[in-house]
């Protein structure tokens, strides 16, 4: 019995001994200076120190910057996200009936992931200035030209860069889920007279929602990550709809203000663990009856 | 029989309106990349003369320039001219291209190697505080820049390596979803084959290395590829860990030239995304099998 408790120790540190290089590094670059947040988070500032309780908290929710930027970001996160877990299952769902060359389709609709950014903000330039080909067609129908990037609709816009980039990665998370529904089961309800509509809902859907949570999470996490498009396009100072979180934290960096990137950090990965939480929690209750 | 023809009918319909659909979605998605490759072989005046409304401020103000800008996708004459200005006469372009291969090839070979051993220990290792330990890398690989280079901008500036390239490569190197991904593609290494090996003898680093790794394989080269195009587009760490414009990377400067040469930011442009799509054309199988590994978060 001895003999075999060392043994599983030993088992577990040469495990550990694999991990730990991983590990070293994401303490050190991660979660130790997150602790060191938490206290600059509680000062006034670096010089002074002194404490000063939940101030900088405070301080930040009258900021209107950051209050801007995280309307923004929201209501940015919300309609894309949407947009992009139902075209990215829209797509899959194409390319998952036996229409003629599927895989030069996946290898279209996946291209745009791997072409950098900053590669065809021209393209979006042209295509969205006041002067840009998107006016030229809009007034075909006889409509008002607007310089898109600088009006309310510039989200729409950066969203459709969005949706140009994800939709692909989503789709082939899609795919693979439907590829693995068992075909038995599709048969036997097609054999009982149930229609497309139908088993798409009762069957498909079903053993699709593992992998409609994790599409759900990584769109909102990607959409976090809209800044880099919307900063190679229009640089630090974007129209108003367009200034994102990111645009704060960079301005707050030029600054230097610790406590307040410090409180601004804390309450947006607090946010983020909420809404990891609550999607854990959807899956857990609507997505269970399928996990063998 | 005639409704089993009226089914079939529908199905063909059916088959057909997707087609369409891919085909017209298809278009869309690839037009973007296309038409900056093509452009880039325009020359400068056509480039003026078609887009210089929009992208502005060009030297030659005696060229013609259309008011409103005309979208094309094949030249009027193929020309050769800003490639060889970029390869040949201006070495700043190479040398934001040099930037981004420094700081993109030691991150992605370093995030491999330390990955693929993380996951090796995550796939052997038992018990509450690996989970623990590997559901709080879950949580960390959720985070966006917003929140991470805060972090990362402390470390750096404790250990006074704020502004050089290790600023930007360090943090990069622990990024943890390539050990999510590959973590996930050990776990279908199937136990009996670990374990016929470790009574043949074989040693933990000989099995690491002869047996999981090579079942790997394919998740191994799709996360080479996510690595690569992801570091390939860094900007937002650049923008704050690394402000030296000299070691900045093409991804960040391209933004920036745009508005004086139009043809050369077409040609850069072009050559700047060779790399990762040729990856990508190259290993597009494993790298759909690898993402298919993610399934979901959990599990």
């Amino acid at each position: 019995m001895k003999k075999h408790s060392y043994k599983s120790i030993k088992e577990r540190a040469v495990s550990w001994l694999y991990i730990l290089p991983s590990l070293a590094g994401v303490l050190v670059f991660y979660v130790i200076p997150f602790g060191l947040i938490i206290y600059y988070a509680l000062i006034d500032n670096v010089a002074n120190k002194n404490f000063v309780g939940l101030d900088n908290f405070r301080a930040l929710f009258k900021n209107s910057a950051f209050l801007i930027a995280s309307k923004n970001t929201l209501t940015f996160s919300l309609t894309t996200v949407l947009l992009a877990v139902v075209l990215s299952l829209l797509l899959a769902i194409i390319l998952d009936s036996k229409i003629p060359g599927k895989s030069k389709f996946r290898t279209c609709f996946l291209s745009p992931m791997m072409v950098p950014t900053a590669s065809i903000i021209l393209i979006w330039q042209v295509m969205f200035s006041f002067n840009g080909s998107f006016n030229s067609f809009v007034s075909l129908f006889g409509l008002e030209p607007v310089d898109w990037m600088k009006s309310d609709y510039s989200q729409l816009v950066i969203g459709l860069l969005f949706l140009w980039k994800n939709l692909g990665y989503n789709m082939i998370l899609f795919m693979s889920a439907l590829s693995n529904i068992p075909k038995d089961q599709l048969e036997a309800a097609e054999v009982d007279g149930a229609g497309e509509l139908k088993r798409f809902f009762k069957i498909k859907l079903r053993y699709l929602s593992p992998s409609l949570f994790f599409v759900l999470l990584l769109s909102l996490i990607n959409s976090f990550k809209i800044f880099r498009e919307v900063y190679l396009l229009t640089g630090q100072w974007p129209y108003e709809t367009l200034y994102f979180l990111q645009h704060f934290m960079n301005n707050t960096f030029e600054n230097l203000d610790y406590p307040k990137l410090s409180a601004a950090a804390i309450v947006m990965s607090l946010v983020i663990v909420i809404i990891i939480g609550i999607i854990f929690f959807l899956e857990d209750r609507f997505g269970k009856d399928v996990e063998e | 029989m005639r409704r089993i023809s009226r089914a079939k009918a529908l199905r063909r319909i059916r088959l057909s309106l997707f087609f369409i659909w891919a085909l017209l979605f298809a278009c869309l998605f690839i037009m973007p990349t296309l038409l900056t490759f093509t452009n880039s072989f325009m020359s400068e005046t056509e480039l003026t003369s078609n887009y210089g409304s929009v992208l502005g401020n060009v030297a030659g103000g005696s060229s013609y320039m259309s008011k409103s800008v005309n979208l094309k996708v094949i030249p009027d004459i193929v020309s050769f001219r800003q490639y060889f200005t970029v390869l040949f006469q201006s070495p700043e372009y190479l040398l934001k291209f040099w930037n981004s291969m420094i700081l993109t090839l030691p991150i992605v070979a370093g995030q491999i190697a330390i990955a693929a051993l993380a996951s090796y220990g995550f796939y052997r290792c038992r018990g509450k505080v690996k989970s623990v330990v590997f559901f709080s890398y879950i949580i960390l690989m959720l985070m966006p820049y917003q929140v991470t280079l805060v972090p990362n901008f402390i470390v750096s500036d404790t250990l006074g390596i704020l502004d050089t390239r290790w600023a930007v490569i360090l943090p990069g190197l622990f990024t943890p979803l390539s050990v999510f991904i590959l973590t996930k593609s050990m776990r279908r290494v199937p136990y009996g084959a670990i374990e016929a090996a470790r009574l043949d003898g074989a040693s933990e680093f000989k099995i690491f290395r002869k047996i999981c790794l090579p079942m790997c394989k394919n998740a191994l080269y799709s996360v080479i590829i996510l690595t690569f195009i992801d570091n390939w587009n860094m900007v937002e760490q650049v923008l704050v860990l690394l402000s030296d414009a000299e070691k900045q990377p093409l991804s960040v400067f391209l933004s920036q030239i745009n508005s004086g040469e139009v043809g050369v930011a077409f040609a850069v442009a072009s050559i700047y995304m060779i790399p990762p799509i040729l990856l990508f054309l190259h290993g597009e199988e494993s790298l759909i099998e690898g993402i298919a590994y993610q399934g979901s978060v959990k599990g």
